[in-house]
């Protein structure tokens, strides 16, 4: 297996490098749907100038990125295109390892059910087979690396690759098991960009799983673990916190990273439903709208967590779509991390119901963020609420492939425990439905 | 150590250069005719010295280099300043006779442009000795205007100067403006160093200011406002160059017109019922193209010893008319036509009022005719340059002659003559398209043959432009021109704006192009102008400099010179201060649809709704088996079955 990985990256590498010889990799670095106020290279490079002139970056309001960032490209900036293409072959690796574990682990829980009987007779063409689950790995980070997305954002230099990174290791540690690493790589992600920290509910139950802790909130052992996994991640936080401190001498990057992050001031367009609805904001309203829009993106982690504790894997799919799709400013990089998983529940196909459309409007949008940007921004033939509709519609796009594949998975639960023709009481097929 | 020198060096410049002026004022006033055989000598000597004072040690590094050289500033100034006195014996007449404690002089220069117009520039000046600041409340007040004195004692206001400019200065085209001003309005003003809350005081300040002027200053804000670092020193006696009492503000969009002029009259002795004043017909002046009127008030010396300060109120207005119209073929212009006035009498509360005509372009009069001719010529040194002008004492009876009224007519001759070229001028544009980024081009020009010289660009850019400072490329001849001291603040979104000040050197014959990119934000709807499709205005940038004197430039001098004056270069006002306003800029921004904050919100909250409904739906159900539901009429007849009491279908 490991040979067909080395062709995907370098065929992804190469792809990567050429795009950044070309002219497009200007064109692609200005795009709005690739980079973010928070995630623009020319941002990063701005900052290094200011860190230059010795103006701290957080004087102004150009640079979001985090101190470490900064430390980071002090002595990476020449070589920025090597460590972005890293950062994504990082990811992919990372995620193909950690798909492969899981399946694994995925197959193993399988075989128990089988051997005691837990599955009704007529699901067995649920069951996965080893075959159909051995090539799902490379398909996975082929998903990353070859996703136009990934591409883009790579070429883009939008630091967002980095971010994916930090998450991609956390993920693989978390279902490797290791509670430190997954700890300290959550704080990491946490410290770039505040929303994965909604990740730590599915790593701690997929931890807990892992080590057969029961989760149940009357049990000491559960509390205790959830407060060793806080301590580690806490105290790493910390440990980053100030050593960002130290770097720079001030506390200056906490308002104006998470600040910035929280509180949207910068209204450049992106492919989020911030910007033009706090651009249209009334402004007795705005702190109103601000509060329940961040906390919309916080807010689906409990619920998830309980509907899905038995199955952390498929939750963090799940809050990494929901980040993406309401974080304040997102990219179509975080879109790619969470696109990456889509080929793990590749045996939900049956049950998906509206993918085909889902697929058309995501495709259709991605083609039309540029035509209509264009029409907006140099022709002046179209105004802000041509590309404001096709941010909509993406959106709409994404939330309905993410509820699909949710309702895929809850319907193959189902069906695994109650059988998959079901009958009616007088004998006739029955439809499943939501009640 | 630097800074005490400074002072010093300071101190000396102005005493020597205050007494040199008053000795060589009272020579300078000569009948026509031998008007060459005086050349003031003593001011290369003295100019000389001062350099040789203000000179820093090579070790001093660049920026405190420029502070110093910023010092001899002043002299330029005071040679500005000195200038009305040169041309009168008034300096002598005070020295013998105890000084009022106000004093008024007014005064109009008339110089004919190569381009065919004509530039008016007024000035009125108002010097009181007597000290706002410290504890005495000043009650009485005769020449000085109140609600100014007022200002300056309650805001602890050490410097204020103030322009309210409608048009551009075209430099290219009428060489050097007496006191430049950037379009739209201006404001800059050094505190006390008692003040504590400058941020405060600077707010209350615009405000009252806005009042005064009848202007929208009170649109100052912490958005607009900079603290330049170098580019804007005190005029006025003191040493003191901490910029963190200064503030710097401008309004390119400000649109100047009669209710500015009218308070602003209001503010001299005579108001506009004598004197120069008379002129000042707001129809006339506001039909012209350009404007610009300005008040400046700073502490300057009282003697020549500089042992007490007086405050001095100056001020100014500049016009240039555009008489010359292509069609008519005739081209004259006088008093009446320009103003639709003539004169009668000096405001009877002046010391000294007076007009000149600068002749310097046209010595023999082949060129124009002045009628009526003058006696009075008078010399003085003008931005660097040597220029003759006729002198027309209103204080005098005889000026107006027998008719009791003065109306000067000048008649040109012929069309040609050639300007030279100013020495520095700039200009600036926006490149790019798109509403996406852009690019702030600006281009400096160092005319001079052989001679490099620096100058200090502060740049303003307000933040809704964001800058890229690592874009910023400075090249001229094609190659790098490193600023050997940049100042950069960048901007904070709906705080403050950007500030960038380097100083650049010019290299000879050249035009250096600074170019820095920057981004366009999407504002808040509500943040936008009630025509948001004109476009954002820039101001200015500001170009600062000592440029070389033109004088001396001049290498084949037509002046009879003795051989031994004139091998060594000319060091004679080797240098002046001057100052360049760039256009403001017109940038387009993106702009959301200001008809529809209700449909966004709704549309918005609608995907958000679908996104909570769909994950709700599917956390709150569970999958059951669907029971079909019975026909409407199998359930009516089950209910009538039930009434009944016989078992339902």
């Amino acid at each position: 297996m490991a040979a067909p990985l080395t062709l995907l990256v370098i065929v992804a590498v190469t792809i990567r490098a050429a795009l950044y010889r070309s002219s497009l990799a200007d064109v692609i670095s200005e795009r709005v749907e690739v980079v973010s106020p928070l995630t623009a290279w020319k941002r990063v490079v701005e900052g290094l100038a200011l860190l230059d002139l010795g103006v701290s970056p957080y004087s102004g309001d150009v640079f979001h990125e985090t101190p470490l960032i900064i430390y980071l490209f002090h002595f990476l900036v020449d070589y920025a295109e090597i460590t972005f293409m890293l950062a994504d072959v990082i990811t992919a690796v990372c995620l193909y390892m950690a798909v492969k574990d899981y399946n694994k682990q995925v197959f193993r829980k399988q075989k128990y059910a089988l051997e005691a009987d837990r599955y009704p007779l007529d699901c067995l063409e649920l069951i996965r087979s080893p075959k159909e689950m051995y090539y799902i790995p490379l398909k996975v980070a082929m998903f990353y690396l070859l996703n136009p997305f990934t591409i883009l954002s790579c070429v883009a230099k939008s630091t967002c690759g980095l971010n994916n990174a930090v998450i991609s290791l956390f993920i693989l540690f978390t279902i490797k098991g290791n509670v430190l690493l997954s700890a300290i790589f959550l704080s990491l992600a946490t410290y770039q960009s505040i929303y994965p920290l909604t990740l730590s509910a599915a790593a701690l139950l997929y931890l807990m799983q892992r080590q057969y802790i029961p989760v149940n909130l009357q049990r000491w052992s559960f509390w205790w673990f959830v407060a060793q996994y806080s301590f580690m991640y806490l105290g790493s936080l910390f440990v980053i916190v100030c050593l960002s401190f130290f770097l720079l001498g001030s506390w200056d990057y906490l308002p104006s990273v998470y600040g910035f992050i929280l509180s949207v001031p910068d209204l450049t367009p992106n492919i989020g439903l911030f910007w033009y609805f706090f651009a249209e904001m009334f402004e007795h309203f705005r702190l109103f709208f601000l509060c329940v829009f961040q906390i919309n993106v916080f807010f689906y982690t409990v619920p998830l967590s309980i509907k899905l504790k038995d199955h952390p894997v498929f939750l963090i799919f799940m809050q990494l779509a929901v980040i993406s799709i309401f974080k304040s400013y997102p990219t179509v990089g975080d879109i790619s991390l969470y696109m990456a998983f889509l080929p793990v529940w590749s045996h939900l196909h049956r049950f998906l119901r509206n993918i085909f459309l889902v697929s058309c409007v995501l495709l259709a949008c991605s083609a039309l963020f540029p035509v209509l940007w264009h029409l907006w921004i140099y022709a002046g033939s179209a105004n802000s609420n041509f590309y404001y509709a096709i941010t909509l519609l993406f959106n709409v796009a994404q939330i309905l492939l993410v509820s699909d594949y949710f309702y895929a998975f809850l319907r193959r639960e189902h069906h695994l425990s109650y059988g998959l023709y079901l009958k009616r009481k007088d004998g006739s097929e029955a439809t499943l439905v939501l009640k | 150590m630097a800074a005490h020198r400074c002072s010093h060096s300071a101190l000396l410049l102005i005493l020597c250069s205050s007494w040199v002026f008053s000795v060589a004022g009272s020579q300078e006033t000569t009948p026509t005719g031998d008007h060459h055989a005086y050349v003031v000598d003593n001011p290369q000597t003295v100019t000389e010295t001062a350099e040789q004072t203000a000179e820093q040690p090579a070790v001093v590094e660049e920026e405190r280099r420029w502070e110093a050289t910023e010092v001899e500033e002043a002299t330029p100034d005071e040679v500005a300043t000195d200038k009305q006195d040169t041309s009168a014996p008034d300096t002598v007449v005070h020295s013998s006779v105890p000084p009022p404690k106000d004093d008024f002089q007014e005064e109009l220069v008339i110089r004919p442009l190569h381009s065919g117009d004509i530039y008016a520039s007024f000035q009125f000046r108002t010097l009181w000795e007597t000290d706002f600041l410290r504890g005495n409340k000043v009650s009485h007040y005769r020449l000085f205007p109140k609600s100014l004195g007022q200002v300056i004692s309650k805001f602890s206001v050490r410097e204020l100067h103030i322009s309210f400019t409608q048009g551009y200065w075209r430099t290219m085209q009428w060489g050097q403006p007496f006191l430049p001003s950037p379009p739209g309005a201006e404001l800059w003003v050094w505190f006390q160093d008692s003040v504590t809350d400058v941020d405060g005081t600077w707010k209350e300040l615009t405000n009252v200011l806005s009042g005064i002027f009848c202007a929208s200053l009170n649109f100052i804000d912490s958005t607009n406002t900079v603290q330049p670092s170098a580019s804007f020193k005190p005029l006025g006696v003191g040493n003191e160059t901490d910029h963190r009492f200064l503030r710097y503000a401008t309004l390119p969009r400000e649109i100047v017109c009669t209710e500015n002029l009218t308070p602003w009259k209001k503010l001299l002795p005579c108001g506009s019922k004598a004197g120069l004043a008379v002129l000042l017909k707001s129809e006339k002046l506001f039909h012209s193209s350009f404007h610009s009127q300005a008040v400046h008030i700073r502490p300057v010396c009282k003697d020549w010893q500089c042992t007490t300060t007086s405050w001095e109120l100056r001020q100014t207005l500049n016009v240039v008319f555009d008489l010359h119209t292509p069609g008519q073929g005739k081209r004259e212009w006088s008093l009446f036509k320009m103003f639709s006035r003539t004169l009668t009498e000096a405001c009877p509360l002046a010391s000294s009022s007076k007009i000149y005509i600068d002749i310097t372009d046209d010595p023999q009069g082949e060129q124009f005719e002045v009628s009526p001719a003058t006696h009075l010529l008078s010399q003085a040194m003008v931005l660097g340059d040597r220029r003759t002008f006729s002198v027309y004492d209103l204080t005098q009876q005889i000026t107006f002659g027998t008719v009791r009224s003065l109306n000067l007519l000048i008649r040109w001759k012929s069309s040609e003559g050639d300007m030279l070229r100013p020495l520095l001028h700039a200009e600036r544009y926006v490149a790019g398209y798109g509403l996406q980024t852009g690019e702030i081009h600006t281009l400096m020009y160092n005319n001079h043959p052989y001679r490099s010289f620096p100058v200090l660009l502060l740049e303003s850019v307000p933040w809704y432009l964001r800058l890229y400072i690592h874009t910023l490329t400075v090249t001229s001849k094609g190659k790098d021109n490193k600023p050997s001291y940049i100042h950069y603040e960048p901007s904070k979104d709906r705080l403050r704006p950007h500030l960038l000040e380097m100083l650049v050197q010019l290299p000879p014959n050249s035009v250096t192009e600074v170019t820095v990119q920057f981004e366009r934000a999407l504002l808040k709807w509500t943040e936008y102008t009630p025509d948001p499709n004109h476009g954002f205005y820039v101001g200015s940038s500001v170009i600062s400099s000592l440029v070389p004197s033109i004088v001396a430039m001049n290498t084949n001098s037509t002046r009879e010179q003795p051989l031994f004056s004139s091998f060594f270069p000319c060091k004679e006002e080797s240098s002046y201060f001057m100052r360049v306003y760039t256009e403001p800029l017109l940038v387009n921004l993106p702009t959301p649809d200001f008809s529809m904050p209700y449909n966004v919100i709704c549309l918005t909250c609608t995907v958000v709704a679908v996104g909570y409904g769909s994950l709700y739906n599917l956390l709150t159900r569970s999958f059951q088996i669907e029971e079909p539901s019975p026909g409407l009429a199998k359930r009516i007849a089950n209910i009538i079955r039930k009434m009944r009491g016989v078992p339902p279908l």
